[in-house]
């Protein structure tokens, strides 16, 4: 009679088979492969794979732990800022007339907030506040007359071209680990305030400090460019171009018949499918690991039996603290290998509807609480979402050939095209929720 | 034939059954008692019977129709008036309105009952513009009686309506309950207070483990040596 | 002395009427969100993207009676176009919560589970009103652009600074009064008012009162899609509509909506008005305030602006984040979730 019911009787069959989901999914990209291109399909699988990482970082929060952050975006962009802070190329002008300010502006936040805590360790009362307040005017008053000049001085250096500190000039693969380590230092943060209220808060919680974080990203020009972009990041993975111009690899292509420029590109996507596999291996495989220790399982008593964990004497606050920092830090590798990939740091392209709710839709749609079923909802999740574009604008297309060729509808059409996804991903969303709420792969 | 028959319930809030098949009945003008041990499933027998949850098996006629499959609101206007147990106040709503709320199905609004209610708990009038949240616990139960005879019920289910008053309080509380049990309307209540409570019970109720384990007038089972020393907390008549 | 009365217009100019409008556009949002996390106990995502849909019907029909060559004079069209869109949009949430959210009340999920729908609808509005009137700005407001214009202000005053006083400040201040008054009556005295309250209140017990949980929740989306028709298009009216603008309106309103006390009309607007005030005051340059009120030809370095405009969502973040560390239940006793 019930759904949950109904579903166990169904996991018997074919559909429910992880193996064959995941057969079908294949089926799906060789397919795309076949009919499209290969490349496109190569395209569409770094990204799938990409998106799998960021559905494990929520599913470890939500499926785990019941926790709804819909913050993703933010942590995402703070593992995108350490793909820039660790890889691009250092600005030494910048530094020589600005470090030295941002340097300043750093030791009088802390001094700020290191006299705050003595004051209010000493000083109680009227006493204690007013001087709170005092401190708090002097270090603000102080911070910007540093910091001000600093990040003008810094922003002004040729500015078309950089405008910025740079990074740090080292490998970009680094960053995938430092934008976790970012990610995570952020996640404690707003953990310690948002984390053991009703996760209705935590999902509003986590939703603006998504938003600050993106602001501060777009701002703060001296720090990431901002909405200037930061453009050609170094690889981790050879160039297009060396490649069609070293000898031995057009020689290994023209031995195996095929066009060095196409199969430059095809190396070159396979070589990132490489690095992401290995990481989503890893993440899977430390998610599983972490899902069936005694920690794991103590995560999941929690989730279904909060008052009688906590009254079993589990710390659930702090517990849940740690589920939400390590699902951001997982998050934040996402977002960092993302701009890997890219070679480009563009905070204006982050959306909450891309960055956040659709994670969440993979992760529903895949089953919540499994990691191979967030793997699946990623892979499955972004494969619709490309392709819906195109099929919007097709759909579209065909719906204009009913107007005249000079009707307005017929641009009206066209431009509304990709705003038929968010319409699509609700949809699948609600369907998901209603009628395979356990997702398609569901929890063991 | 009493105006409330129910029938060998059996069900609960999950998978195990907390009721084992009880019967209750009450009848018009009488006061029927429930008592028993903590967690012996009274406050579930009598959300069975209100509706609050659903019957495996049993069956809870009202007026000798069988009112099994209707919803609470439903017995609400067939004639049926409860007290629960806990949170049976709104909190943020003056006394007045507690009572006007009693009365949300009544097309007059109640404005005739309310005076009634008054005159059978003054205390509550002197407070009827306070929030019922900042009551005193006596006072509170007082409203939540009050609120469930709005609807003039013929049938007035009470969940504990003593529990944390003083034994003033309760002594007064009784004794209103026997006024309005003298109006006509049949009463069905569970008490802690088992002693006092069998006292001024018709039919009295022992229920164990969700199962009927006595079942006699309230005085017969005060008289019962086993019930006395089982139940009512030794012999000390 | 007139350098008093140039800051204090100055003030009056950027400070207080912006905030007053913002805020009482805020207030009315945050009422609707308020009351559906108290009757139907979850944040609703979807409420800012409820607002883009009802001010976008309105716009619809704003510009029908503008082709046909129609106006009301001073006053902007939108405002008897109102009623229909908010007509519409009631529709479209009763449809809404009839083929979606009755689902779950039945089976008494979590409610997490209901955001999680909310968060489905809000994609599905998000797209719906971005396919039928696009992504760019709107501007819809007609009639007459001021009420007070500041140079008449100057000239009949003789200040130096002038005061402007919109049309569409003046509209959201007088409609926002008259419908949260409405409101408030409505919840205090009428029969279905107290009986919203009390099924608030008390769930259980407000169905043991024989009141009917279907019927208290239809009014309520009633009452929400009504009060976001009207914030979203008194925003719209006042700074132009733009679909992303109404998402991101959703932060301080829930904001407002936590600081007053979660199910405490009086808490959502009080809240409203905070939060508004906040972002208008901290975020605005105080330079030329000080020249004013300092001693003749004292100057001020920089913009004396306390947060930059762009960080304005911080302060609604700020101001929610402080509530739940220090007074989860607001300003006014509300409900923690
Ligand atoms: N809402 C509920 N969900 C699940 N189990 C419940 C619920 N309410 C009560 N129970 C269980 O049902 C059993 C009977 O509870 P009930 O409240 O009927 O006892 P009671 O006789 O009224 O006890 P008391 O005198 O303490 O009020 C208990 O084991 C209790 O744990
Ligand atoms: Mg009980």
């Amino acid at each position: 009679m019930s759904s949950s019911t109904r579903s166990s009787q169904a996991s018997t069959t074919l559909v429910h088979q992880p193996w064959f989901l995941f057969m079908v999914m294949a089926a799906l990209l060789a397919f795309t492969g076949f009919a499209q291109s290969w490349l496109f399909a190569l395209t569409i699988v770094q990204l799938c794979m990409i998106s799998s990482i960021m559905a494990l970082g929520v599913n470890v929060q939500w499926g785990y732990a019941g926790l709804f952050n819909a913050g993703t975006m933010g942590f995402a962009a703070l593992g995108g800022l350490a793909a820039v802070l660790i890889a691009a190329d250092p600005v030494p002008e910048a530094w020589s007339v600005g470090g030295a300010g941002i340097g300043l502006s750093a030791l009088v936040i802390g001094g700020t907030i290191a006299a705050v805590i003595l004051v209010r360790a000493k000083l109680g009362g009227l006493a204690g506040f007013l001087s709170t307040a005092v401190i708090l005017i002097v270090g603000y008053l102080l911070f910007t007359a540093v910091f001000g000049p600093a990040t003008s001085a810094i922003e002004s250096v040729d500015a078309s071209q950089t405008g910025y500190l740079g990074g740090m000039g080292l490998p970009i693969l680094l960053s995938w680990l430092v934008g976790g380590l970012l990610a995570a230092g952020a996640a404690w943060l707003i953990g310690k305030v948002a984390i053991g209220l009703r996760s209705d808060y935590l999902a509003i919680a986590t939703l603006g400090i998504a938003e600050i974080i993106l602001a501060v990203i777009k701002n703060e020009d001296w720090l990431s460019r901002g909405v200037k972009n930061v453009t050609s990041l170094p690889r981790p993975v050879p160039y297009e171009i060396d490649l069609q111009t070293s000898p031995a690899f057009v020689e290994f292509a023209q031995n195996w018949n095929v066009d060095p420029v196409a199969l430059a590109s095809i190396t070159v996507k396979l070589a990132f499918i490489a690095l992401f596999a290995v990481v989503l291996i890893v993440l899977v495989y430390l998610s599983e690991k972490a899902l069936y220790s005694p920690w794991g399982r103590m995560m999941r008593a929690i989730r279904d039996q909060p008052d009688a964990a906590s009254a079993m004497g589990k710390d659930v606050k702090s517990r849940h603290l740690q589920v939400f920092i390590l699902g951001s830090a997982i998050c934040g590798i996402a977002g960092a290998m993302l701009v890997t990939l890219d070679g480009q740091f563009t905070p204006g392209s982050y959306l909450p509807l891309r960055f956040t709710f659709l994670i969440w839709v993979m992760v529903i749609v895949g089953g919540s609480g499994n990691n191979m079923g967030s793997v699946l909802g990623g892979f499955l999740i972004w494969f619709v979402w490309v392709q819906s574009e195109s099929a919007g604008f097709a759909l579209m297309d065909a719906l204009s050939g009913l107007f005249a060729d000079d009707s307005p509808m017929r641009g009206r059409l066209i431009e509304a095209a990709p705003h038929l996804r968010p319409v699509l991903m609700g949809l699948i969303l609600i369907l998901a929720l209603r009628f395979a709420p356990k997702g398609l792969i569901p929890e063991r | 034939m009493s105006l409330l028959q129910a029938t060998g319930m059996r069900g609960g809030y999950g998978a195990a059954d907390i009721l084992q098949g009880c019967t209750i009945n009450c009848d018009r003008g009488e006061i029927a008692v429930i008592v028993g041990p903590n967690g012996a499933g009274k406050s579930t027998a009598i959300k069975a019977i209100f509706g609050m949850i659903d019957l495996r098996e049993g069956d809870v006629t009202f007026e000798g129709k069988s009112i099994t499959s209707l919803a609470p609101q439903a017995r609400v206007e067939a004639g049926m008036g409860m007290v629960p147990q806990n949170n049976n106040v709104f909190p943020g709503m003056t006394v007045e309105e507690n009572l006007q709320m009693g009365a949300f199905l009544r097309e007059d609004g109640g404005a005739g009952v309310i005076d009634k209610v008054y005159d059978l708990f003054p205390a509550v009038k002197d407070k009827r513009y306070q929030l019922a949240g900042e009551l005193s616990g006596g006072q509170r139960q007082q409203v939540a009686v009050g609120r469930a005879m709005m609807t003039e019920p013929t049938l007035l289910i009470l969940d504990e309506p003593t529990a944390g008053v003083s034994p003033i309080v309760m002594d007064e509380l009784f004794d209103r309950i026997i006024e309005i049990a003298k109006t006509g309307i049949a009463v069905l209540m569970v008490e802690q207070n088992a002693r006092q409570a069998l006292e001024i019970a018709d039919t009295g109720y022992v229920l164990v483990e969700g199962q009927n384990r006595f079942t006699d007038t309230g005085a017969a089972l005060l008289a019962d040596s086993e019930v006395r020393a089982t139940f009512l907390g030794g012999d000390q008549s | 002395m007139h350098d008093f009365a140039n800051a204090f217009i100055l003030l009056s100019n950027y400070v207080l009427i912006p905030s007053i409008t913002y805020g009482s556009q805020l207030a009315i949002g945050a009422l609707g969100i308020t009351l559906v996390f108290s009757i139907l106990r979850f944040a609703n995502f979807a409420h800012g993207d409820t607002m883009a849909f009802g001010t976008m019907v309105a716009i619809f029909c704003t510009w029908g009676v503008q082709a046909l060559g129609l106006s009301l004079g001073p006053l902007p069209v939108a405002l008897i176009t109102l009623p229909v869109a908010i007509a519409v949009t009631i529709a479209l949430v009763l449809g809404i919560d009839k083929i979606i959210y009755q689902f779950y009340r039945n089976k008494k999920v979590e409610p997490i589970i209901l955001v999680m729908a909310s968060v489905g609808v809000m994609f599905m509005m998000n797209g719906i009103v971005r396919i039928l009137i696009g992504t760019g700005d709107v501007s819809f407001a007609d009639g007459a652009r001021f009420i007070i214009r500041a140079r008449e202000f100057r000239e009949m005053t003789g200040l130096d600074e002038g005061l402007a006083l919109r049309t569409t400040q003046v509209i959201t201040v007088v409609v926002a009064g008259v419908v949260m008054a409405a409101l408030f009556w409505f919840l205090q005295k009428t029969r279905t008012g107290k009986s919203m309250r009390a099924f608030s209140d008390n769930e259980d017990l407000a169905l043991l009162s024989g009141i009917k949980p279907e019927r208290v929740v239809q009014i309520t989306w009633i009452i929400a899609a009504t009060l976001a028709t009207i914030a979203g298009v008194l925003y719209g009216l006042d700074k132009g509509f733009r679909p992303f603008t109404y998402f991101q309106l959703l932060l301080p309103m829930f904001a407002a909506a936590i600081l007053g006390g979660i199910g405490q009309p009086i808490g959502a607007v009080v809240g409203g008005f905070v939060i508004a005030f906040s972002e208008v005051a901290l975020t605005y340059a105080y330079r030329r305030v000080f020249e004013y009120l300092g001693p003749d030809g004292f100057e001020v370095e920089g913009l004396a602006q306390l947060i930059e405009t762009e960080y304005k969502f911080a302060i609604s973040f700020i101001i929610l984040v402080i509530v739940l560390l220090v007074r989860p239940t607001g300003i006014f006793k509300g409900r923690v979730l």
